[in-house]
């Protein structure tokens, strides 16, 4: 009996331990999120936390999925929330609002109303073009419906995908929902002329664009820093990009962090929402997942200054727009373009 | 003390008296039947109609949705059809004669059927994908998906329609023959009536399976081609319509369960008296012209079943046509953040041997109270068994994730991937089970009890005996479904509790280096599911059945 005692008590003791505040914080985030290894380093040399990496697939996906299980997360900070996610996860109470005091380093306008989510990186969703293929890009988005431009483009699903959904939406500010010719009606056209509609980002730009993979289709739907991208990647190497931007039709998404309501350690959330936001981290986003810092003063790379720039008027909708409508156009989408 | 435990009231006051088997046999298939299945179908019904009751009736009117309802009718018809005009032949000649071989392509035809459909679907794409080994990209086309559904299905037809074919009576056969029928007016008028219940029962099986096809259609269809299936995980998972998926699975779950009564109700109905002989009486030697026969018969089933199995084995070992096994070195150069192999390999052990363990619990003395009692209780526990077959996977898994917040928030417990698995096992073990309780020999129990053993002492060594081979095939069976489950886990795993199916499912986005680790993995789950099934039909007790 006083063995079972003992035993109990050990286990009690061994019990407590395991309440104490965890020393690993988790980060939920897509398949594209990428960082150095030195520098997750050098942020557990900081704070003594180590940081552990989920993958959850596209992002769509991956704030979807932490909506359905809101509350009770898998995890302590999410990564990867975007403009077109962003009022979606917000009201289904995803996160618990946090202001980081890095936040002064980022322009006001990009901040969330009552500190929700933290606004990490920023980056235009553009068509881009494989200049081997193409030397006469289309200059307006309604070009895509000519026959001379039949067959040559590949989309990601808007319904999986967000830089899918991401072009889906300057469509629709393109060409609005009433009048002549809706959104609808391109779309309508788009697939009249042979789009090719694949399931995510990673697939239509490695699997189906002649600029990047072994694909046929020399227009895609990518980011306005995919260029860059090529030069850094290519093997051997080159000096310029061998793909370029099209201005048209370009949507400017911000990619948010955010703790996790529900979070078990979030004193580890918390700090690593600052080391997203910390001069070293931020320097080093062009070059990792090739979109741009949100923090002020960051030089960015030659790379990036050569092959790239910001455009100049990307179509923005507000977030409330793209909440109550969201559902709706998706549907009208598959509705128009799938089935 | 005794009363209750091993499930036998017992007492010399009774002991001549039929044996009742104790009501606390069904608190296991109660609490999981009720708690894990019937409260989330109910939270799916207030999901459906909570916000807006006429959403069910406008699901029809919009173009889309009908026109997914509509693909989801037409391919499962047309699956069927081919499965059943692809495999007859096979069964005719697998069940009529007897040659060397014939044993090797029985299995050989039956190994589809237990691969998991997302490996189902990988072999199709090595095949049949982009880059396949075939050289034409048919993915995304419903040609794609009626072939992996009759590969995948051709083993029911093939086990169901033998089965009784190699039971009838050649003689009835012989006599039309002597009375000069041909050889087409015999299979016309004789053979084919008689094997009209072994037809039914195979093609409604089939046409279930095919009309709720979820990881074949989900990969091989998209992105324009979508089952209800398909569409409720689209809805729930992508759109985040609730109420639409919810609406979508209370029409899906309404519809498989009128084809399940409509499809009992006729076998209750065309079930013949048929004078029925031992199989291998019917089983002859091939003379003359039968090789031939023989030869066209099975071609087009072994063309389907070996094409695809053939390009999973020689993508894996030789991707691009390189020596040595390219595939494995991507698997183990995948980012471990998004599919760790290993990790994945020892959940899906875990996971079956929990899932096994759930559907043994709950099947056992379910089966043992249900077979031992006929009356109205026992039929409506085995309603309940039976009805997450009439819902679906993705369903399951749907209403796992909006009802199991409250009053415990259970979502992200690791113990509901094994639950959800149990569940879609606990229908089969039950079916496997039950004739074999029903069948033990009431006497010898009641011998050992009249010379004086304790009802746990006939238990032992009376019941335990007789009842282990079909509970150990039973686990096995448990153990491959959750293997190979992957519509339900697709909604509960955690990021963490990664299975293989899921893996599969991750690798087969970007990329090109992922597809062969794809192959790989599902190399790797071929082997851990043959293995189970080699167990299992070591184990299946004789006289079972021919499933």
């Amino acid at each position: 009996m006083r063995r079972i005692a003992i035993l109990v008590a050990l286990t009690l003791v061994f019990a407590a331990c395991g309440e104490e505040t965890p020393d690993t914080v988790r980060l939920l985030t897509h398949d594209f999120f990428a960082i150095s290894d030195e520098l997750l380093d050098a942020f557990s040399a900081e704070t003594g936390f180590d940081v552990q990496i989920v993958r959850g697939g596209d992002a769509a996906i991956v704030v979807n999925q932490s909506i359905l299980t809101a509350g009770n997360p898998v995890a302590d900070v999410i990564f990867g929330v975007d403009t077109t996610l962003l009022s979606r996860a917000i009201g289904a109470d995803l996160f618990d609002p946090y202001r980081s005091p890095q936040l002064e380093f980022v322009p006001p306008e990009l901040h969330v109303a009552r500190d929700a989510a933290t606004p990490i990186d920023l980056g235009d969703v553009c068509l881009n073009y494989d200049k081997e293929l193409l030397t006469d890009p289309p200059s307006v988005l309604r070009d895509l419906t000519s026959s001379a431009y039949a067959g040559l483009l590949v989309v990601p699903d808007p319904t999986i995908s967000s830089p899918g959904l991401a072009f889906l939406l300057a469509t629709i500010h393109e060409f609005g929902e009433t009048g002549d010719y809706t959104w609808r009606d391109f779309w309508g056209d788009l697939r009249a002329n042979d789009v090719q509609i694949v399931g995510d980002w990673g697939t239509a730009y490695y699997g189906s664009f002649s600029g990047a993979g072994g694909g046929d289709r020399p227009i895609v739907v990518s980011y306005a820093s995919s260029p860059p991208a090529e030069v850094l990647f290519a093997d051997p190497p080159i000096d310029r990009a061998t793909t370029g931007v099209i201005e048209a039709g370009c949507f400017r998404q911000v990619e948010y962090a955010g703790v996790l309501r529900g979070t078990e350690n979030p004193a580890g959330a918390r700090a690593l929402i600052d080391f997203m936001l910390s001069a070293a981290f931020q320097q080093a986003v062009p070059t990792s997942m090739f979109v741009f810092p949100v923090r002020s003063g960051v030089d960015l790379p030659e790379v990036f200054v050569t092959n790239t720039r910001i455009p100049a008027e990307p179509a923005v909708i507000d977030p409330e727009a793209i909440d109550d409508n969201r559902e709706r156009w998706l549907a009208e989408w598959v509705e128009t373009v799938l089935r | 003390m005794t009363i209750g435990s091993v499930g036998w009231p017992s007492g010399s006051r009774r002991f001549c008296a039929e044996m009742r088997p104790s009501r606390l046999l069904t608190i296991p298939a109660l609490v999981i039947g009720l708690g894990f299945f019937v409260w989330p179908m109910l939270s799916i019904l207030s999901t459906a109609l909570g916000e807006d009751p006429g959403r069910i009736i406008s699901l029809f009117g919009e173009h889309g949705l009908r026109s997914v309802v509509w693909f989801t009718v037409w391919q499962a018809l047309a699956s069927t059809a081919a499965a059943l005009v692809i495999g007859v032949p096979a069964a005719y000649a697998l069940t009529r004669f007897d040659f060397r071989g014939r044993g090797a392509l029985r299995t050989l035809l039956t190994i589809p059927f237990v691969l998991p459909t997302v490996v189902v679907a990988v072999a199709f794409l090595a095949l049949i994908g982009p880059q396949g080994t075939l050289g034409i990209d048919l993915a995304g086309t419903t040609w794609a998906i009626i072939a992996a559904h009759v590969f995948f299905n051709l083993a029911v037809v093939v086990r169901t329609v033998g089965g009784l074919w190699s039971h009838l009576d050649p003689a009835l056969e012989g006599a039309a023959a002597t009375l000069g029928a041909s050889q087409w007016r015999i299979f016309r008028t004789v053979t084919l009536p008689l094997l009209r219940p072994a037809l039914a029962a195979a093609g409604a099986i089939v046409f279930l399976f095919s009309f709720t096809s979820f990881g074949i259609v989900l990969l091989l269809g998209a992105p324009r081609l979508a089952t209800i299936e398909v569409e409720i995980y689209r809805d729930a998972a992508l759109i985040f319509d609730l109420p639409t998926a919810a609406a979508l699975a209370l029409v899906q779950l309404v519809g498989v369960t009128a084809a399940l009564l409509v499809y009992s109700g006729r076998q209750a109905r065309s079930a013949t008296q048929q004078h029925l002989v031992a199989g291998t009486a019917a089983r002859r030697r091939p003379r003359g012209r039968d090789r031939l026969w023989i030869f066209i018969a099975l071609a087009p089933a072994l063309t389907v079943v070996s094409l695809p199995l053939g390009a999973i084995l020689v993508r894996t070992l030789a991707p691009g046509g390189s020596l040595g096994f390219g595939a494995f070195r991507a698997l183990a150069a995948v980012d471990p953040a998004v599919v760790d192999p290993l990790r994945a390999v020892g959940n899906s052990l875990g996971y079956g041997i929990v899932a096994c363990v759930i559907a043994l619990a709950v099947g056992l003395p379910a089966a043992t109270f249900i077979a031992n009692r006929r009356s109205g209780s026992s039929r409506w526990l085995d309603t309940l068994i039976m009805l997450p077959i009439a819902s679906s996977a993705v369903t399951l898994g749907f209403g796992f994730v909006i009802a199991l917040d409250a009053p415990v928030d259970l979502r992200t417990w690791w113990l509901l991937v094994p639950i959800a698995h149990a569940l879609i096992a606990i229908p089969f073990v039950v079916r496997l089970t039950v004739p074999v309780v029903r069948s033990m020999a009431s006497h010898l129990r009641e011998a050992a009890a009249t010379l004086g053993a304790s009802p746990r002492h006939v238990w032992r060594t009376i019941d335990l005996p007789m009842l282990t081979p079909a509970a150990a095939g039973a686990a096995a069976l448990a153990f491959v479904i959750s293997l190979g489950e992957f519509g339900a886990t697709l909604f509960i795993a955690r990021p963490g509790g990664q299975t293989m199916t899921l893996a599969i499912f991750r690798l087969l986005g970007p990329g090109n280096a992922s597809r062969s680790a794809a192959l790989a993995l599902s190399l790797v789950l071929i082997a851990i599911t043959a293995a189970a099934v080699a167990l299992l039909e070591r184990l299946r007790a004789p006289g079972v059945g021919e499933f």
